[in-house]
């Protein structure tokens, strides 16, 4: 049995990319970014505020921290919802103590099952994006058109009511999307989308006929991914961050403005035991001169206002 | 596999040569080490044909998290190693997507000017050889004979199987159509004569231990702790260098070392490696060109058959 000799051809061998949906740009050779007045680094901190259902399929995989034994898996469930609260007050206290406002990618399930939660982070000046429907309810290829098209329409509707926000940014649970989301969410009207990794600035998508931004919301520099999936210590977490802006902050010295995303779960790093490690990371970054805290609308305004 | 071929037990490509007692290897400038970085740089494609052997995804397509990830190496990740490694005096020996040259120009004329050896590691990564009939496999490897030459002026010489795989075929193949070195075998820290029927084939330690793929995404370490692995291999093959010479490889993914989180402990331990007085900072090309010269009839010669079974 050998392959068909079609696995030899390559129609989308060509300049760029193999896709439509972004040009190919290289970094170091874009124009440089400049922030509002002199800011090198803009801090930008994403808290995922979650709900996984007890019931839920993992259709057409489990997203990160779903239900694991056989149901009714309390401990997981319960677990997850520690984050929504007693985690997320823990956190927010963290960046409240250190003049940070956050970004809150809320799943539209956690709006309207606990609206205090929702009045807290208007309270403490967060930006509301959507984090979808619920962690049950991907985005993927097997979902008819006209079905994701409603889920996000509900969970704006959802988000938009519940926060009194334009809500303008979104991620999709598990970072998972299907062929069509870029243009749905464009004709959704959704000004900037979390999902794609490919990038430390933000850069523009072009869908369904509009543009939406791709910001850098990181997989990587998270505490599910540094504590949960690399079991690595409370001290390796802040040592990352630590090394990630580190990083970022001697570049905007000559390549013009850096974004320092960090992705958090209040059920992950608000644990008691873990959460002076993102208070040392903070307090090294906010130490420096030049660190600009800001929502990922503030930091997408500034972007577009740059790139003019 | 190929079909109705018996499959081996042993792939029979090398003699067993204990690492006691075999022909000492004298580097150029009486080096310890030869040292070599070699970056895979890579194309995955969002929406490759299958193949029926491997999936090219973890996720169902459009896998836009994995794709995304990979792609970050050549928007961002590529360049911040490329300038750590410009920093340290390192060359790079690209471990190359040939298909790379036609997506994105840029990074190849960035590492040709620099003066980087350029291999390959097949037309895409998400192009496997498994299941490939000879001819196919030929044409493979000759698109990527044509493309390098095109592109970069420079004649294949190296090779490291598109996301390591194979046929039974593949070693002589590439070794027929004139290639000198191979990536793709773990058993040793010196080079070594890969058995092919025709041409002449050498094996150079490339390492899966120290590649960063299987330090980050298998063994999920964390970055300082990569920089105390890449330290504590140079210095045990530092040290044994100096009775018979070694070859140590890092092998790079730029979506991965690139991340700013992991620049600063890989560049410590590049810097510290490189700063070393008896290191060979070799390519792959030159590795085996010296090992060709000197040592691969000694080796051949030393080598002792393997016995069976009674």
């Amino acid at each position: 049995m050998s392959l068909p000799d079609s696995y030899l051809t390559y129609p989308m061998r060509r300049y760029g990319m193999d896709h439509d949906l972004y040009t190919w740009s290289p970094l170091p050779l874009r124009p440089a970014v400049t922030w509002r007045s002199g800011a090198r680094v803009a801090l930008w901190v994403t808290v995922a505020l979650e709900w996984f259902p007890l019931n839920m399929k993992g259709v057409p995989f489990k997203p990160p921290g779903a239900m694991v034994t056989a149901y009714p898996d309390l401990r997981h469930y319960t677990l997850r919802d520690y984050g929504n609260r007693v985690g997320v007050y823990r956190v927010a206290k963290a960046l409240a103590d250190r003049g940070i406002s956050a970004t809150a990618a809320i799943n539209a399930a956690v709006a309207a099952r606990y609206p205090a939660l929702i009045g807290h982070c208007a309270d403490w000046g967060w930006e509301i994006i959507a984090n979808g429907l619920d962690m049950d309810h991907l985005h993927h290829a097997g979902l008819p058109r006209d079905d994701e098209q409603a889920l996000i329409a509900q969970t704006l509707k959802v988000l938009r009511e519940a926060s009194g926000q334009p809500v303008r940014g979104w991620l999709s649970p598990a970072k998972s999307q299907s062929g069509a989301t870029p243009e749905l969410l464009v004709q959704a009207g959704l000004e900037y989308c979390c999902d794609w990794v490919n990038d430390d600035m933000p850069y523009r998508m072009t869908a369904g006929g509009g543009n939406i931004i791709a910001m850098p919301h990181p997989c990587d520099v998270d505490d599910y991914t540094i504590l949960i999936n690399n079991h690595h210590t409370e001290d390796d977490f802040r040592d990352a961050l630590i090394d990630q802006f580190d990083t970022l902050y001697r570049e905007s010295e000559t390549q013009g403005g850096r974004i320092m995303a960090l992705s958090l779960h209040p059920w992950v790093i608000g644990q008691p035991y873990r959460i002076s490690a993102l208070e040392q990371a903070l307090d090294h970054i906010m130490r420096h001169k030049g660190v600009w805290p800001a929502t990922g609308g503030q930091i997408l305004d500034a972007w577009q206002a740059s790139s003019a | 596999m190929s079909g109705g071929a018996t499959l081996k037990a042993d792939p029979g490509f090398y003699d067993h040569l204990p690492y006691v007692g075999r022909p000492k290897i004298r580097w150029p400038g009486d080096a310890r080490v030869a040292f070599w970085v070699a970056p895979n740089i890579e194309f995955y494609e969002l929406y490759p044909e299958r193949n029926p052997s491997r999936a090219a995804w973890a996720r169902p397509a459009p896998d836009v998290l994995n794709y995304a990830y990979r792609d970050y190496g050549n928007r961002a990740g590529f360049w911040r190693m490329f300038d750590a490694m410009n920093r340290c005096g390192m060359r790079g020996s690209v471990s190359l997507n040939v298909a790379m040259c036609e997506h994105h120009p840029e990074i190849i004329r960035a590492c040709a000017d620099r003066g980087w050896e350029f291999y390959s590691h097949g037309t895409y990564n998400t192009r496997y050889l498994f299941g490939m009939n000879e001819a196919q496999e030929r044409a493979v490897i000759q698109d990527s004979i044509d493309t390098i030459r095109n592109h970069t002026g420079q004649k294949l010489d190296g090779w490291l199987a598109p996301a390591l795989t194979y046929t039974d075929n593949t070693m002589d193949l590439i070794a027929d159509m004139g290639l000198t070195y191979v990536c793709d075998l773990f058993h040793d820290d010196q080079p070594g004569p890969v058995k092919v029927k025709k041409g002449r084939l050498t094996s150079i330690p490339y390492s899966l231990e120290m590649n960063d793929v299987i330090v980050y995404n298998v063994n999920l370490v964390s970055p300082r702790r990569y920089g105390d692995i890449l330290k504590r291999q140079f210095d045990r093959l530092y040290r044994e260098g100096e009775e018979s010479g070694t070859v140590m490889c890092i092998p790079l993914h730029p979506y991965l070392v690139g991340q700013p989180y992991r620049m600063a402990a890989f560049e410590e331990a590049l810097d510290y490696i490189t700063r070393h007085d008896k290191v060979w900072l070799a390519t792959g090309r030159e590795i085996a060109q010296y090992f060709n010269e000197h040592y691969y009839d000694a080796f051949v010669a030393a080598g002792q058959p393997i016995g069976a079974l009674a």
